[in-house]
């Protein structure tokens, strides 16, 4: 059912909804078209885009939140030459009792041709994905806790810029799954593109129930979940779950579940550490393993606008009539 | 009035009779089953060959929405969507606005109904006021303008002192409270099942000791005070357990599920289709398995529809924003009739428990088809298929599930009080 | 269509000889991706040119990008130079409608302002649907718009032509 939402009818990609039941070759694919991307930002070019979208007109419309996020979608439009527009809804309609839907459509009045959407609830996307007219695509930048497709694919060019492949990778999940759209979708993408040993790292309070059934291997202290990783994914710890009652003290979460220099030399020598950004300094990472050699935290930024063009490239040309799948 | 039901396959689900044979209706009540009564003379003869004649369904918990929320549906709409359904009787519970706790809300929705055509309206009062779960209603008075029993709807009790403090009261009285359990603070910001769903999806969850816990609360103050207490909705395998040993350890007490969860699960809600948002949350399918298995051993006592009709505004929301509930009162019966042919169970098996199981439990005289009895009769046609569309559903809740899917199984007509309500089928009808 | 072409060796031999007299140390080579770097290889080899060399992929500049959207196997353009005032030979096995050329000319005005660009083709086919035109040429074919001719290489046969007539 997600599935003929987000695949068109001769399986080209239509929507980015989540990760979750695309087949691997739309994953490679992606990654390999985000590869060629990665030279439009190069800095032997005179002008850093290209004119792919000309004359596209992609609405960023955030329900919540996130310059970061929003910003790297909006670079990735611009190197692509489309016309961006960013809309803040908390700010503006909704606050006025329009609802979802009726934004979504005043939107499509307004000649758009993809949407990128961020809210705090699981499914938003979808909803919109399946009230949009056929000719406008859908980018899920994050719902609820559920899916963050573009920061898995980045994770995942990351991952295969420095490691070639997924076939022999141990990756740990380190931190707040529970809360965490990012760790949803890099551990649907690592087990799609065959990765033989997902590891999930976490105090109980921080994993939800039956998370062995998506597939990883549960570990609640950190020496043992990351001992021989070839890379740690380090999760955002949210300031409102660090006292209450999932999570006594910043403190003792750094403690246990902070990545340090020590913890560190128990994963791979050439492990790679990997953060979604923005990072907690001394709560879920040390400083010392933020800037240190093993740290790929930039690259991931900056890869992380090229698969976002790829993705934006790959919906915007699966509208096309003679499209090859 | 006198009616002649022709030709029915006429099913007492209380009595076990199953045959071929011809009901005779007088006034409001049955006056014959089988053979007519002397002198009988039918104003109207209902043909109904290949139809099952049954006692009018009975069930627990349909919201009316009036007062207060005509905007999602009005008394006479929904009245008209139960009789629809085959409903001929019907709990409403008190989650209106403002909620059913005071006598003077009670009575006018009580005249109201009784002035529509459609099923007989048996208000459940507030047991708190306002539903606040602080301060007891007039239950007394309550009772005296109407009300069968008390309950919070789905708001919750969370002081377990007033629970103990109003089983109390209930019982001084001897008035029943149906209470649904759902400990507030472990399904706090809960959404669906704490199961494989939203481990994948992140919806947040509603985990299983949320009923287990409440449960277990109610049934120590069941044991306590004595009161009669009817467990309303149960989702899990664990709390349906917990009521199996209750009940074989003798405490006086009663449970329903509601009809969805015969048949849907966790997996259900994993399109993000907002009305499958139901409270409580579909489970496992584990969970379902152990629902069906304590209809079938007697832990459950009845099935209703727990029909919410929400507003179109309200459910075109993303999952966990979208109002909780489904539509259901016309679905009622084919759904059982489904769980029956999956179950294979027979139709009078099946039909208890949306007829004379939950009018026990409502304390009414219904859901039974005996000569004596209320004239409040369904007629079906088994084999009937039908498409669950928008334009199919009378009720003005048009939030099922079932959108789209086929049901088998149509009311073709029902008689309530001895007045044919709803008739679907006019060439099957005759004026003598 | 024609019975006996020419092999794409015997051309290559024709272009180059054309070509030689021509590079200078300022000039560079660009193929298209993919038979335009086919070409600008066995072009180095005859002519053991010592210049730089670029490959593009012109994937993100067509125009019909709405029409077909984009290629399902996108390769990354590889410009090891500074385009800025360099002369630029612009490869590509077969001329046709001229709209590759006009892209590959709108990415390398992304990197930069060449001094000259000057065209080499295996083939010009004919069919022009804009006003650009070749320099050094190898062979020239009418051929029917249904009719189709592409470089491919293999294994076995090395670089090779091959005729298709698509309805």
């Amino acid at each position: 059912m997600k599935d003929s939402l987000q695949l068109t009818e001769d399986g080209r990609l239509r929507h980015l909804l989540t990760l979750e039941g695309l087949p691997a070759r739309i994953l490679t694919q992606i990654l390999d078209t985000a590869a060629s991307f990665i030279t439009v930002s190069a800095q032997e070019r005179d002008v850093k885009k290209v004119p792919l979208l000309r004359g596209k007109a992609i609405f960023n419309i955030f329900f919540e939140n996130s310059t970061r996020t929003r910003t790297t979608f909006e670079i990735a439009a611009k190197r692509l030459s489309a016309d961006v527009v960013n809309l803040n809804i908390n700010a503006s309609s909704q606050s006025k009792g329009e609802t979802l839907l009726d934004t979504v459509a005043n939107l499509s009045a307004m000649q758009a041709d993809m949407f990128i959407v961020r809210h705090a609830a699981a499914g938003a996307s979808h909803l919109i994905a399946r009230h949009v007219a056929p000719h406008i695509h859908v980018i899920n930048a994050g719902d609820g806790r559920c899916a963050h497709p573009t920061q898995g694919l980045l994770d995942m060019f990351t991952l295969r810029h420095y490691k070639g492949a997924f076939h022999n990778l141990r990756v740990a999940v380190v931190g707040d799954v529970l809360h965490s759209r990012v760790a949803r979708s890099q551990i649907h993408a690592l087990t799609t593109l065959g990765c033989p040993e997902v590891r999930v790292v976490a105090p109980k309070t921080l994993l939800p129930r039956d998370v062995e059934n998506l597939g990883v291997h549960v570990f609640h202290k950190m020496n043992e979940g990351i001992k021989d990783v070839d890379a740690v994914l380090m999760l955002r710890l949210q300031n409102e779950r660090m006292r209450g009652s999932r999570l006594p003290s910043a403190g003792e979460y750094y403690k246990h579940w902070g990545l340090t220099p020590d913890k560190l030399k128990l994963a791979k020598p050439d492990a790679i550490v990997m953060h979604p950004g923005p990072m907690n300094r001394g709560v879920e990472i040390d400083s010392a393993v933020a800037d240190g050699v093993q740290s790929v935290i930039l690259s991931q930024v900056t890869f992380g606008i090229a698969v976002r063009m790829a993705v934006m490239s790959l919906l915007a040309g699966a509208g096309a009539t003679g499209a090859q799948a | 009035m006198k009616v002649h039901i022709r030709n029915g396959r006429v099913i007492d689900p209380a009595s076990g009779l199953d045959a071929v044979q011809d009901v005779y209706v007088a006034a409001s009540h049955i006056v014959g089953v089988g053979s007519a009564p002397a002198d009988f003379h039918a104003n109207q003869i209902i043909d109904a060959s290949g139809l099952v004649v049954c006692p009018g369904l009975v069930d627990l918990a349909v919201r009316l929405r009036e007062p207060g929320l005509e905007y999602k549906a009005t008394l006479e709409s929904e009245m008209h969507a139960a009789a629809v359904g085959g409903v001929t009787s019907l709990a409403c519970p008190p989650d209106t606005d403002p909620p059913l706790d005071e006598p003077g809300l009670v009575e006018m929705l009580k005249f109201r109904a009784k002035h529509m055509p459609g099923p007989r309206v048996y208000p459940i009062g507030a047991l708190t006021r306002q539903l606040k779960g602080e301060r007891l209603t007039e239950m007394a008075e309550l009772q005296e303008a109407g009300c069968m029993a008390f309950s919070q709807a789905d708001a919750p009790l969370v002081d377990t002192q007033v629970l103990l403090r109003a089983m109390e009261y209930a019982k001084t009285f001897d008035l029943p409270i149906w209470l649904r359990p759902q400990d507030a603070h472990l399904a706090r910001e809960g959404v669906a099942h704490d199961g494989v769903v939203a481990a994948r999806l992140g919806f947040p969850p509603i985990p299983v000791p949320a009923e287990t816990v409440a449960i277990s609360t109610i049934l120590l103050l069941v044991r306590e005070t004595g009161a009669r207490v009817h467990l309303a909705r149960l989702s899990s395998r664990a709390g349906i357990e917990m009521v199996r040993r209750a009940k074989h350890d003798g405490l006086p007490i009663t449970c329903d599920v509601g009809v969805h969860h015969i048949h849907l699960s966790e997996m259900d809600t994993a399109g993000f289709d907002a009305n499958c948002h139901l409270v409580p949350p579909l489970r496992s399918l584990r969970d379902r398995e152990a629902i069906r298995r304590g209809l079938a051993d007697g832990t459950i006592d009845a099935v209703c529809s727990d029909h919410a009709p929400v507003d179109e505004d309200a459910k075109e929301l993303p999952f966990q924003e979208a109002e909780a509930g489904a539509t259901g009162v016309e679905l009622l019966l084919p759904l059982t009739l489904k769980w029956a042919r999956e179950a294979g169970l027979s139709l009078h098996q099946a039909l208890g428990f949306i007829s004379h199981r939950p009018a026990d439990i409502l304390g009414v005289d219904g859901g039974r088809l005996a000569v004596g009895r209320p004239a409040d009769l369904c007629l079906f046609d088994p084999e009937s298929a039908w498409i669950v569309s928008p334009s199919n559903l009378a009720s003005l809740g048009k939030n099922s599930p079932y959108l789209g899917l086929e049901m088998q199984g149509r009311v073709m007509f029902t008689l309530i009080d001895g007045h044919l309500d709803f008739r679907r089928d006019p060439q099957r009808l005759r004026h003598a | 269509m024609p019975a006996n072409l020419p092999t794409p060796d015997q051309l290559i031999d024709a272009l180059a000889a054309q070509i030689a007299p021509q590079i200078t140390p300022d000039c560079a080579l660009v193929g298209i991706h993919t038979g335009g770097v086919w070409l600008m290889e066995a072009l180095v080899q005859r002519l053991k040119l010592d210049i730089p060399q670029a490959v593009l992929s012109i994937a993100f500049y067509r125009d019909d990008f709405s029409r077909i959207g984009l290629h399902p196997e996108t390769k990354p353009s590889h410009i090891p130079f500074d385009v800025e005032g360099r002369r630029i030979l612009l490869l590509d096995d077969v001329l046709y409608t001229g709209r590759t050329i006009r892209a590959a000319m709108n990415l390398l005005f992304d990197y930069g302002r060449p001094a000259s660009i000057r065209l080499g083709v295996l083939v010009d086919r004919g069919g022009r649907e804009l006003p650009v035109c070749a320099d050094y040429v190898g062979l020239n074919l009418d051929l029917d718009p249904d009719e189709h001719v592409s470089l491919e290489k293999s294994e076995t046969e090395g670089l090779h032509f091959v005729m298709k007539r698509k309805p």
